[in-house]
């Protein structure tokens, strides 16, 4: 079974974040990135998957440079190979752009099963896997919790409702699985790994290797354009109280005992 | 010229869905903003009740797909559905409105795909700007928000955050009720759905908790829990946690709030290494008195919190504690 796993390479969510000089996104120099973390848990759905049933992982990624790293640790982990969007035509996509390269280069390499993370933790568009899905004509599933891939072709799947509730259903594969966090307890790269790492190989394709014109991908193929962002007014926001730890204390216990009378 | 504004309402047992009623209010407020009108569209089956429900507000029509094969959700059958009626409409809709419910997110980005239309999930706001509407989404998990535009002049497909409209907002009238003309023989299910089950067993239940202290990932680990537990203890609290923090098996499931998890409603909530994501937020924002601890002082769970202390939890949390023991006693 061949897996392909699309992996992206977000800021840390520990990270501070500035708003870069044009207003348009974050300004990404001295940013810690790190794997996305929903998609930690489907590349470990697919290690696991290759290993009780035989085959090889694939993992994919589109971005800059920066993000050969986040391919390496993916590699250390155990995936065989990896491919790198890293073309600067790929760039700036929204959710339709990117899906459009990845099912592109996931159309050529001829997988059995694709998995992705629900949604990243920077752009957040939540529809990544579901468009590559579309373009593939493949069933799809998006906040997967359990998956078990079944003797005949098919997938039983765990899905996230609201409120605490899972569906289970099945469906038919090849399928894109849109993994939410939680689904399993990710592995650690053993040293070993992250030796063999550095001699597996990464594929660079251009848009015209997989078959797409320069401006159907990227900013140029986006149907949405990022105009600003910012930092939320805060509103009526919170009452800030200030000092040390003693007194912050000393000042957040009286008023719940004065004003808010919770204690 | 005018536009038309196609509101998609989801159903929960055969009523309108509560964010439903909120993509009313969006949806009109999009149809009043782009100078149109708005429709309402029911996809489902055994849906009078719901259409009734949709025909007491202020819309042109409320279109019906209604088919035994819709009576259970799957994208399959509703993105196979709504492209036809988008396909096959009088007045093609402009813009697709839709609630960021975990069953939109599931089909919706798909249906854009097929319609090849521009997607803007999770909007809180928008306006009309010179050339077109600009839409507000958060992005890096809530941190920073976003203004976004579609490009080009084709279909806009919304989804809008929950929370973000106020249901009560939504104007009343009167509509037609009216049946889209789908061919259902070509509608097919991509899903053999199993069944329905509950996460984690549920065996805590927090919703009637009077105190919850609730701990994030920036607790730092499974060895680190103590202050929790000792503030708890000290305030006759329940714990409840952050997803990060049960997903890492630092704690069971069922402690987990927010969207996916338990929705609570305490006197007094304490947010400790908690960033304040919406899918948290929506689970803990009915807390009367919410208190925040964080060490990022631009961290969104600040927006929702009525007294911000910005620090190390680990200083705090045992400071509090000790306070906490002292004024229980006096
Ligand atoms: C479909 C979907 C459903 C989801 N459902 C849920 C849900 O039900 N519930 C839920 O909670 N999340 C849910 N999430 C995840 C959600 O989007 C966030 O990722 C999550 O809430 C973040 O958890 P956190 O605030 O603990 O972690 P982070 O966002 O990583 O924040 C950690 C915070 O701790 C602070 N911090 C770090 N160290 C310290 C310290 N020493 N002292 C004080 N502060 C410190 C940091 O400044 C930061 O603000 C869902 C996501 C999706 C996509
Ligand atoms: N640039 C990218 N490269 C590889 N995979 C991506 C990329 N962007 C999104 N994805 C995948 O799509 C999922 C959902 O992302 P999003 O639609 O941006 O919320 C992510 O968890 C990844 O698995």
């Amino acid at each position: 079974m061949k897996i392909a796993v699309c992996i992206k390479q977000v800021p840390d969510t520990e990270a501070r974040l500035r708003v870069r000089k044009d207003g348009r996104w974050v300004e990404e120099e001295d940013l810690p990135f790190v794997i996305n973390e929903s998609d930690n848990y489907a590349l470990e759905e697919a290690l696991a998957i290759a290993e009780q049933r035989g085959g090889e992982v694939v993992v994919i990624s589109l971005g800059p440079a920066r993000v050969k790293d986040a391919l390496r640790k993916a590699l250390a982990l155990g995936a065989k190979r990896a491919i790198h969007l890293a073309d600067a035509a790929f760039d700036g996509g929204d959710a339709a752009a990117t899906a459009r390269a990845l099912a592109a280069v996931i159309e050529r390499e001829g997988c059995d099963l694709v998995l992705t993370g629900s949604q990243s933790d920077d752009a957040g568009w939540g529809s990544t896997g579901s468009i590559v899905a579309g373009h593939l004509d493949w069933p799809h599933a998006w906040l997967v919790m359990g998956l078990e891939v079944e003797d005949g072709g098919s997938a039983k799947v765990t899905r996230e409702m609201e409120s605490g509730m899972n569906e289970v259903f099945r469906l038919q594969l090849p399928a894109v699985i849109e993994v939410q966090a939680g689904i399993n307890h990710p592995r650690y790269a053993s040293l070993k790994g992250i030796m063999q790492a550095k001699r597996k190989p990464i594929d660079t394709p251009t848009p015209a290797e997989i078959g797409l014109s320069a401006d159907g991908v990227g900013a140029a193929g986006s149907k949405i354009e990022v105009l600003d962002v910012a930092f939320p007014s805060s509103g009526e926001g919170a009452e800030m109280i200030e000092g040390d730890a003693a007194a912050m204390v000393a000042t957040l216990v009286e008023k719940l005992q004065r004003e808010a009378r919770v204690l | 010229m005018s536009r038309t504004v196609w509101i998609l309402l989801q159903l929960r047992d055969g009523k309108l869905h509560r964010m439903a009623r909120e993509a009313i209010t969006a949806g009109q407020a999009l149809a009043t903003a782009v100078g149109g009108r708005a429709s309402a569209v029911i996809v489902g089956h055994e849906t009078d009740a719901a259409s009734q429900e949709a025909a007491a507000f202020d819309l042109d029509a409320v279109w019906v797909a209604d088919d035994a094969k819709l009576a259970a959700y799957t994208p399959g059958a509703f993105v196979g559905t709504l492209v036809q009626a988008v396909r096959g409409a009088e007045v093609a809709p402009d813009y697709l409105v839709a609630p960021h419910t975990y069953q939109s997110v599931d089909f919706v980005p798909r249906l854009g795909q097929q319609l090849d239309a521009a997607v803007v999930p999770e909007a809180v706001s928008f306006e009309a700007a010179d050339d077109g509407m600009v839409f507000r989404r958060p992005i890096m998990g809530g941190k920073l928000q976003a203004r976004v535009r579609t490009r080009g002049e084709g279909l806009a497909v919304v989804t809008v955050q929950s929370g973000a409209f106020s249901a009560s907002d939504a104007t009343a009238g009167s509509a037609d009720v009216r049946a889209l003309s789908i061919d259902f023989s070509t509608v097919a299910a991509d899903r053999e759905i199993l069944g329905v089950e509950q996460v984690g067993g549920d065996q805590v239940d927090l919703s009637k908790a009077d105190i919850v202290v609730a701990v994030g990932r920036g607790v730092g680990g499974e060895d680190k829990m103590q202050p929790i537990h000792d503030l708890a203890e000290a305030l006759g609290a329940d714990i409840g946690a952050s997803r990060p923090v049960i997903d890492n098996g630092w704690l069971p499931r069922d402690r987990q709030i927010g969207s996916s998890g338990q929705t609570v409603a305490p006197k007094l909530y304490v947010a400790a290494g908690i960033s304040g994501a919406i899918q948290h937020l929506v689970g803990m924002k009915s807390a009367s008195c919410v208190v925040a601890i964080n060490k990022d002082a631009s961290a969104p769970i600040f927006s929702v919190a009525q007294y911000g202390l910005v620090g190390d939890l680990h200083e705090i949390l045992p400071v509090l504690t000790e306070a906490v023991k002292a004024a229980k006693a006096s």
